[in-house]
């Protein structure tokens, strides 16, 4: 634990503000609010990858999609619906893909691996769309939203507040998590590989495993953000298997600052808000500006808009 | 189950995949030579064949012939990759080679979405300019397509030519080999970068329109191109120009068999398995001699 | 003609020359010993614009040639042939030769004329023409760098360590290249290792030290010097 009281003053008045929002929002900033955090969880899983140990992934849809069909498959094959098997059954199906993205990452470099990343989203992608039968096809899968449940102590079910704070909790704890991860001397290994990959081969350290533990961990909180998108919109669709949700994870974590985990979220944040007033000025070609901005960051401002938090987040 | 195909559908497939693969090798061939000399993963590729695909059109639709709205096509695309490289890629020269994947993706998404604001949401026709079919097997088979395999394959053969002869041929074939002494014996490599860059967009300019009167011209047609471009200069050898011409017929026929058994979008994973199997036995590109 | 003035030049952090400062004249064959990593590589790369000076000049001319590209330093008149040669492999020995010969202004006649001269000075390089240039054997190698860089018809050629890995019948031939270069009036700025070679065909020699010039000498006055000689370079 650091002894930053800075960050944890800060980190307190952000938890504050989130937990108070959908009392006070209307319903659609409502929802946006919670969006945010899930897609935010999304940006936070990839930055393991991207930020700390310097592997772009250009296929987090295929983990997000997973968890979000795992997740479908628990709350349609199983009545009543349980969160806690959703959640199960989500990171499973996450952690399968990532076992398989895991393999190759340990035998490809650079672009190779974000090539691979890519047709293996698009792989799941193709699947899920022509299996019909099993995976609703192009009209993907529906179902009821599960209640929070402890056995044998409560069953509730969610309103738009409750499932807020449900998964605020589940986020905030996720934050901690790999938090924690990153500035273990596990965390400092995944940097020194990213900083000088070869160097830190020789020095000793067996990056094969690093990195596979690093793509696992990356691939079961994106599943674990598939899961809360799936109960927080009751349906699963391919869509979000397609490359477009990769692309749009990347661009959170470069605009928002690779590497503090926070900044993938305020990129996250950042990036919903633009799309939602340029929406206004500019109906669907809201990404023309944006991507305009996302192109002139990477080559002038690489570090993104918390970039300049990184030292102090990774002491 | 086990159904016999007809010879003639799997003969058939063989010519539909060779089509396939010609227009695809001329893809590939631009992102190669653009990899080769200047480590750029172009992700926005395919975006410039579908620009060139409406381009195509819209000159086709203004001037009535075919061959003009060919031309046009591949030169505004070629000038206009040339001001790209210059004004967005050739800073980031020297940079990680992630920095430049991230950066053609932004511009990727730049192109697909400006595409959608300047020519609107539907698809655009471009009329073949030659009808009419033969007698294939059991098909009429349309005299287009054939036509089209030839004229991407003369475009490759001008390529190859122009690369082998001339005075530009050598300064790309130097710059690519060491950039630096490049530099040291007098050629502008700077330059250089833009003018394989511009004929790499050209190019694919090229093949979207040829592409049009097979597939159609829509804004999201890019993506497609540039993943199969991507895997097919994998498979062929990064940088190795006769290695993608190769891998593409290749990859092409193993979908268009594969659309013999599985409906045609899922035999788009038979290219993603030859990906896969060639990362994992042949990662320097199946084409490519085995460094020793 | 060329004059280096308190050239300092970084490699990321390291600080590899530390205020060098060398002349060479119009024709002259200058010498530039030291042991290995003294910087004398970095010197010719820095004159060559492949490493930009953080302090300092390099005066060709009269020109300053801060920032100049590699490709512009070659235009003005200083060809380079490095110490890993960096022949192209994948191009002929002939296509190796025309990477110099595809200047502006020059007619199909002057360069066949080039060409021709330089076979004759190289009559193996001729025989091989058409072959890779990664077919040749180390020291025809080192020829066609050479010749090469010939074909740019420079004022003045940087020569990073010609005889290394050479044969000594092949030392002699590139003595032999050297003198030519001299009879055509092209001034070369040679870097070695071979001390007698160095003495033999140069006029001036400098002797560099931990990214230093420690000492500068007419050749004549070196070659029976062999106190200095034993300082530096420990032959």
């Amino acid at each position: 634990m650091t002894r930053d009281v800075g960050y944890w003053i800060g980190f307190a008045v952000v938890l504050a503000l989130l937990t108070a929002a959908p009392l006070v929002l209307p319903e659609f900033w409502r929802r946006f609010a919670t969006e945010i955090l899930i897609w935010g969880l999304l940006a936070m899983s990839s930055d393991i990858l991207i930020g700390y140990t310097g592997m772009v992934s250009f296929g987090h849809s295929a983990f997000f999609g997973l968890g979000m069909y795992g997740a479908a498959a628990a709350l349609l094959g199983v009545r009543p619906p349980s969160l806690w098997l959703a959640i199960v059954s989500g990171l499973v199906g996450a952690g399968v893909v990532a076992v398989f993205v895991a393999y190759f990452s340990t035998r490809l470099r650079d672009i190779y691996f974000s090539i691979t990343t890519l047709v293996f989203s698009q792989i799941f992608y193709v699947v899920i769309f022509t299996w019909t039968e099993v995976t609703g096809g192009e009209n993907g899968l529906s179902f009821r939203q599960p209640p929070f449940a402890i056995p044998g102590v409560v069953s509730a079910a969610f309103t738009p507040v409750t499932l807020h704070w449900f998964v605020l909790g589940v986020v905030t704890l996720s934050y901690l998590v790999l938090r924690r991860v990153t500035q273990s001397p596990f965390g400092k290994v995944l940097q020194a590989i990213r900083e000088n990959e070869a160097r830190t081969r020789a020095i000793g350290y067996p990056i094969e495993r690093y990195k596979i533990v690093a793509v696992m961990l990356s691939g079961l909180f994106a599943g674990l953000a598939g899961v809360l998108y799936a109960i927080q919109n009751k349906f699963a669709a391919p869509d979000f298997v397609f490359f477009a949700v990769s692309g749009e994870v990347v661009i959170f974590n470069v605009m928002g600052g690779m590497g503090t985990l926070v900044g993938p979220v305020a990129g996250a944040a950042f990036f919903l808000l633009l799309r939602e007033g340029l929406s206004r000025f500019f109906t669907e070609y809201y990404l023309i500006p944006v991507g305009i901005i996302f192109t002139l960051m990477v080559m002038f401002v690489p570090q993104g808009l918390l970039g300049f938090l990184r030292r102090r987040l990774n002491p | 189950m086990t159904v016999p195909i007809p010879i003639e559908q799997i003969l058939v497939q063989t010519v539909n995949g060779i089509v396939s693969g010609m227009i695809l090798a001329l893809v590939a061939s631009g992102l190669t030579l653009i990899f080769g000399i200047m480590d750029v993963v172009n992700f926005a590729h395919g975006e410039l064949v579908m620009l060139g695909a409406f381009v195509g059109a819209t000159t086709l639709t203004s001037t009535g012939s075919f061959w003009l709205a060919f031309v046009t096509a591949a030169l505004v695309i070629a000038l206009f990759g040339a001001v790209l490289q210059a004004s967005t890629l050739r800073p980031l020269l020297g940079r990680d080679p992630l920095t430049t994947i991230l950066a053609t993706f932004g511009i990727s998404l730049v192109l697909q979405k400006y595409a959608l604001w300047q020519w609107g949401p539907s698809a655009r026709k471009i009329q073949e300019p030659i009808t009419g079919q033969f007698h294939l097997f059991y098909l009429e088979y349309p005299w287009y397509r054939v036509a089209t395999a030839i004229f991407a394959a003369a475009i490759i053969g001008a390529l190859w030519l122009f690369l082998r002869r001339g005075k530009y041929g050598i300064w790309i074939r130097a710059a690519t080999q060491d950039r630096i002494m490049a530099s040291a014996m007098g050629i502008p490599v700077p330059l250089v970068h833009t003018l394989v860059f511009a004929i790499g967009a050209g190019m694919a300019a090229a093949s979207g329109v040829l592409f049009g009167p097979l597939g159609g011209v829509t804004q999201t047609m890019g993506f497609d191109f540039t993943l199969r471009a991507f895997i097919v200069v994998v498979v062929g050898g990064m940088g190795n120009l006769g290695g993608s011409i190769l891998a593409s017929i290749f990859v092409s026929l193993l979908e268009a068999y594969a659309s013999l058994v599985v409906s045609p979008a899922q035999a788009v994973i038979a290219s993603f398995v030859a990906l896969i199997l060639t990362l994992l036995f042949r990662p320097t590109g199946l084409f490519v001699p085995t460094p020793k | 003609m060329l004059a280096l003035e308190n050239v300092h030049t970084y490699y990321g952090k390291s600080h590899i020359l530390h205020g060098v400062s060398i002349e060479v004249g119009r024709g002259e064959v200058v010498g530039l010993l030291g042991r290995n990593g003294v910087g004398k590589s970095t010197t010719l790369k820095t004159t060559m614009g492949l490493v930009r000076p953080a302090e300092g000049r390099v005066v060709f001319e009269g020109k300053d040639l801060a920032g100049l590209a590699p490709h512009k330093v070659a235009h003005v008149g200083i060809a380079y042939v490095p110490e890993d040669r960096r022949i192209f492999r994948l191009l002929s020995v002939l296509e190796n030769l025309r990477t110099g010969l595809e200047r502006p202004g020059l007619s199909a006649e002057r360069r066949q004329a080039l060409l021709e001269k330089v076979y004759a000075s190289f009559p193996v390089l001729r025989e091989r023409r058409n072959q890779a240039g990664g077919t040749l054997s180390g020291g025809e190698q080192q020829m066609l760098a050479i010749a090469r860089a010939m074909m740019l018809e420079p004022k003045i050629i940087l020569l990073d360590e010609p005889t290394e890995g050479l044969m000594p019948r092949m030392v002699s031939q590139i003595r032999e290249i050297i003198a030519i270069l001299h009879r055509e009036g092209v001034a070369i700025l040679l870097v070695e290792q071979n001390v007698p070679l160095t003495l033999e065909v140069s006029s001036r020699v400098y002797i560099m030290e931990k990214g230093q010039v420690r000492h500068h000498a007419p050749a004549a006055e070196l070659r029976g010097n062999h106190a200095v000689i034993h300082q530096y370079l420990g032959v």
